[in-house]
């Protein structure tokens, strides 16, 4: 009467069989997943402010560099120039388009500066969850198949490495190691902020293997002989990836609002580079008089971090009604 | 019940000693150290501070008596701040940081729990959507954005409260960074109280005690918030560790003297006996509130405590 | 002191939807029906049938959303409680109706020590008695079969077995000393000898206290024993209501003799168990013939073209067939052989 949309017992681009007879057109669980999403309109306004944000700030760049040879670092020549400058102002001019975000105090442009903090608060965010979602599907994926003792001893190591208070780990870290390059410290976040998040995935995953591993077409996999790695990986692993989804689209802002703050601390992203954190950072010294130099970018890191939840939320409903309110 | 207490602290000992221990081991590894500046300075005077702090022994042993000191709570004198002992430089800064905690945290559940009720109890309606679209906005605005914003409204705009520096712990120099701090868990604390009030009024039990003929609110107080509260409890132990990096940023913002601040500038003076003071409070504490709400949960649960 | 004849509960017409992505399913769909003060009366069906909702409507329980009761009227002794205010219906529920519900192990809060729960309600419809209400707590227990009950009343819900739980239930229940008690599938969820346990405690304490039951379930064989009259209902009506002695004895309605066949007796059938065939239907989208015609074996078109009569076939003894007649007659020849049966 109804397709159920935990099918889990067939690979997931088959179609979703329905009771014989029936008139329920044949959809994937992904295609049916998508249109839930659409239909939820938040979700949808999510999505595309993200859209726009990450597109703005890879594309971004280049076309002001191109138009008016402005990039995140780009210090007037001119003295006169280096002051900070409020949005939609020029140097005589009242009204000019040339800022539309204003300059921070060395005269910079705060568009570009933001749009470039945007690319890398974006990247550390990706980066890091991808990291952390590779490591842990394969941990979680491996300990639920292997099951018994295996299993049990790397979930206890997973414990014990949860209980951990790992910011203060990685603030300490952070600070000790700081790099002397820009590249050094940004590569230093990633594998920080990568190294927090993996532990629940593994278990999300690790719990999904449990329930998926004594299913049919595993036993089919076996019986042909595919290897164990291969059933893990190639059969099992996708089946799992609705729930690594979600996780994954809800982990990206919390990792995105942990880099913003130790950007924010001084510990993240170093200067010239500058990331939404950093430049909120730079911004707060001159709130006073200034507002604009914090605004922007803060504002624009709550809009990208807003649509990412809505959007995280979204993807659960439409991936999982059954959790819906 | 006991046992479980007993079992929890036998896990908790060890992690706190692996926590020291890791850092101790990226303090060493780490470059730099406390003594370098900008300055150079001549071999026999570097070879004359390191026979005086214990450097120039072999690393076993360093990490021996320090483990053993630690193990006593000696942390030393901090070497960035004229030999003041690192326990008064701790005694002095706590206050602070628990005081913005406390106070944050408890505010969070006052007005979370108050507000994720009522939205679960109205579903659907206005009251819902706006105060979850609310929440949702508290996740998304980082705490360092949002208390600049609130100081410039409050202090520089409308000149209510001051924008920043402690001035005891009554002073409206609270209010800003505590409802700063506040913010993001307030919202999660919402978001989680009507979740789970909402699973429960679904619950068999509920329409007995209704069926039984119970005043709504009745209903609600008695029965439904027992059960729906649960996942805030155990939100709470996860969200101590963030609420500390919460009060570092919020030290920062406000020039607050916490122990955050004073953990930053300890690791970037490679102050040593301060760094590992502080690590070691803060994975006690940590490890200690995580262990109370632990059995908080279960006593709370008589299934688990009978 | 009320005339024993007086009846107590009368639906009539009642209907109640529910709003889904689906359609509206209409859970009842116009059932009516009488309850003597004092009598037992059985709800029969498979689930789906209604019988649940139909209780929950009784007492104004239905969940809304997506529920709501549209139409109908349910007089409690005199009275319409569709017509009550939420505030005086509330007064109803617990004191002068009372429902027990199918899982004993959720239906109770496990937060709280079972004393607490029993009390609470007594402190609320039964104020004068404040003072006594653990002593009255406690003598509900034991009345209910509680083994050492002032001990136990201080325990919380998973401290007991499930059968003990329902009759902690039931104690609960009949704390306020209803004058209905709604059973809501109140077997289902528990051991077959505990079942019998259950219903055997059912009846006691019907005779003891002279509360009317409804006793709602999907199992023929627990209407049997226990109730005055039965109702039989499939997608949300009623296909057939008689004295119980009377349905078992000549049915006059092919579902219902389809339900007679499915129990399993030892002595007669030899192999095979009797099923109905097909599946319930789906309520909401019901085509304009009787609801049961895909499954029933004698259906003939004008079953499956036009809704069936609601045909009177005796004193109190109604069916809802084209063929309620022919059926009845059937039933009638066939009986000294079923009642031997039973």
């Amino acid at each position: 009467m109804f397709t159920t949309l935990n099918n889990q017992d067939q690979p997931i681009n088959q179609p979703a069989t329905g009771d014989a007879g029936d008139f329920v057109v044949g959809s994937s669980l992904w295609k049916d997943a998508w249109r839930r999403l659409l239909k939820n309109k938040l979700a949808v306004f999510g999505l595309a402010v993200v859209a726009t944000i990450t597109v703005a700030s890879f594309v971004g760049p280049p076309i002001i560099k191109a138009a008016t040879g402005f990039t995140y670092d780009f210090m007037p020549q001119n003295v006169l120039l280096l002051k900070s400058m409020p949005p939609f102002r020029g140097p005589e001019v009242s009204l000019s388009l040339t800022h539309p975000m204003g300059t921070d105090n060395s005269g910079r442009d705060i568009l570009a500066r933001v749009l470039l903090g945007g690319r890398i608060s974006l990247m550390v965010g990706l980066i890091s969850t991808l990291v952390s979602l590779v490591i842990g599907v394969s941990y979680g994926a491996v300990a639920g198949y292997l099951g018994g003792r295996v299993d049990s001893l790397m979930m206890r190591l997973v414990d014990v490495l949860y209980s951990l208070p790992y910011i203060i780990l990685v603030i300490v870290l952070l600070a000790l190691f700081r790099s002397s390059t820009a590249l050094g410290q940004l590569v230093l976040l990633f594998v920080a902020l990568g190294a927090v998040s993996w532990l629940t995935m593994a278990r999300i995953v690790r719990g999904q293997v449990l329930s998926l591993k004594n299913q049919e077409f595993v036993l089919a996999a076996r019986a042909t002989g595919v290897s164990t790695p291969r059933i893990i990986f190639r059969h099992i692993v996708p089946n799992t990836l609705g729930p690594v989804i979600v996780y994954a689209t809800l982990t990206i802002p919390t990792v995105m609002l942990s880099e913003a703050f130790l950007s924010f601390l001084g510990l993240g992203v170093q200067a010239p580079l500058a990331s939404w954190g950093s430049l909120a950072a730079e911004g707060i010294q001159n709130i006073a008089i200034f507002p604009w130099q914090l605004i922007f970018p803060g504002v624009t890191m709550a809009l990208t971090l807003f649509s990412l939840n809505f959007l995280g939320d979204g993807l659960r409903d439409a991936l999982d009604p059954q959790m819906r309110k | 019940m006991l046992r479980f207490i007993i079992r929890r602290l036998l896990i908790t000992i060890p992690t706190i000693l692996v926590v020291i221990t890791l850092t101790w081991g990226l303090i060493r590894l780490a470059p730099g150290n406390f003594y370098t500046g900008e300055k150079k300075i001549a071999p026999e005077i570097e070879a004359n501070i390191r026979a005086r702090y214990g450097l120039d022994r072999p690393w076993y042993v360093q990490y021996g008596r320090t483990m053993g000191h630690i193990l006593l709570l000696d942390f030393g004198d901090s070497l960035k701040y004229g030999g003041q002992p690192v326990n008064r430089i701790i005694a002095r800064s706590l206050p602070v940081s628990a005081t913005v905690g406390i106070l944050a945290y408890l505010l969070a559940l006052v007005v979370g729990i108050t507000i994720g009720s009522i939205a679960a109890l109205k579903q659907n309606s206005r009251w819902d959507y706006g105060s979850m679209t609310l929440a949702m906005l508290g996740i998304s605005i980082p705490n360092f954005v949002l208390g600049p914003l609130l100081v410039l409204i409050f202090s520089l705009s409308l000149y209510w409260l001051p924008p920043a520096r402690w001035n005891g712990f009554f002073s409206k120099n609270l209010i800003l960074p505590v409802l700063t701090l506040s913010a993001i868990y307030m919202a999660y604390i919402a978001r989680l109280t009507r979740a789970g009030m909402l699973e429960v009024l679904r619950s068999d039990y509920i329409r007995t005690a209704r069926a039984k003929g119970l005043r709504e609110r009745d209903v609600v107080i008695r029965h439904a918030l027992r059960g729906g509260l649960m996942p805030v409890v155990s939100f709470t132990g996860r969200a101590l560790a963030f609420l500390l990096t919460g009060t570092v940023v919020v030290e920062k913002i406000f020039a607050l003297p916490g122990l955050g601040n004073y953990l930053i500038k300890a690791s970037l003076n490679r102050d040593v006996p301060l760094i590992l003071g502080i690590v070691s409070f803060i994975a006690i504490t940590l490890l200690l509130m995580n262990l109370l709400v632990d059995i908080a949960y279960g006593y709370l649960d008589p299934r688990i405590r009978y | 002191m009320p005339n024993e004849n007086e009846i107590l509960l009368e639906v009539k017409d009642l209907r109640t939807y529910f709003r889904t992505d689906d359609g509206t399913v209409k859970a009842v769909d116009g059932i009516s029906f009488q309850m003597k003060r004092g009598e037992t009366l059985g709800i029969v069906g498979e689930s789906g049938s209604g019988k649940s909702v139909t209780n929950l409507s009784i007492i104004r329980l239905v969940p809304d959303p997506p529920g709501k009761i549209v139409g109908g009227q349910i007089l409690f002794d005199g009275r319409d409680l569709l017509q009550l205010s939420d505030e005086e219906m509330r007064k109803v529920r617990g004191r002068r109706i009372a429902m027990i519900f199918q899982d004993p192990m959720t239906s109770l809060n496990r937060f709280m020590k079972i004393s607490q729960q029993l009390m609470e309600m007594t402190d609320l419809h039964l104020p004068q008695s404040r003072s006594h209400s653990f002593e009255h707590a406690v003598k509900m227990l034991e009345t209910v079969g509680i083994p050492d009950a002032r001990a136990r009343a201080r325990n919380y819900p998973h401290e007991f077995s499930g059968g003990m739980r329902q009759r902690v239930m039931i104690a609960m229940a009949l704390s306020c000393s209803p004058e209905l008690l709604i059973a809501d599938e109140p077997t289902t969820a528990l051991d077959v000898t505990i079942q019998a346990q259950i219903l055997e405690l059912i009846k006691k304490l019907k005779q003891e206290t002279g509360t009317s039951v409804i006793l709602t379930t999907h199992d023929l064989g627990v209407v049997a024993g226990m109730t005055d009259h039965s109702i039989v209902m499939y997608a949300g009506k009623i296909f057939e209501q008689a004295p119980t002695r009377e349905l078992f004895a000549a049915p006059g309605n092919p579902y219902t003799r389809g339900l007679l066949r499915s129990v399993p007796d030892p002595i007669t059938d030899q192999g095979k168990l009797y099923q109905i065939p097909g599946l319930p239907p789906d309520v909401a989208h019901l085509g304009p013939g009787c609801p049961f015609a895909p499954r029933c074996d004698r259906a003939a078109d004008i079953c499956r073209n036009e809704f069936p009569p609601f045909v009177q076939l005796n004193t109190e003894h109604y069916s809802l067939c084209h063929f309620a007649a022919e059926v009845y007659r059937e039933s009638q020849q066939d009986a000294p052989s079923r009642e031997a049966s039973i």
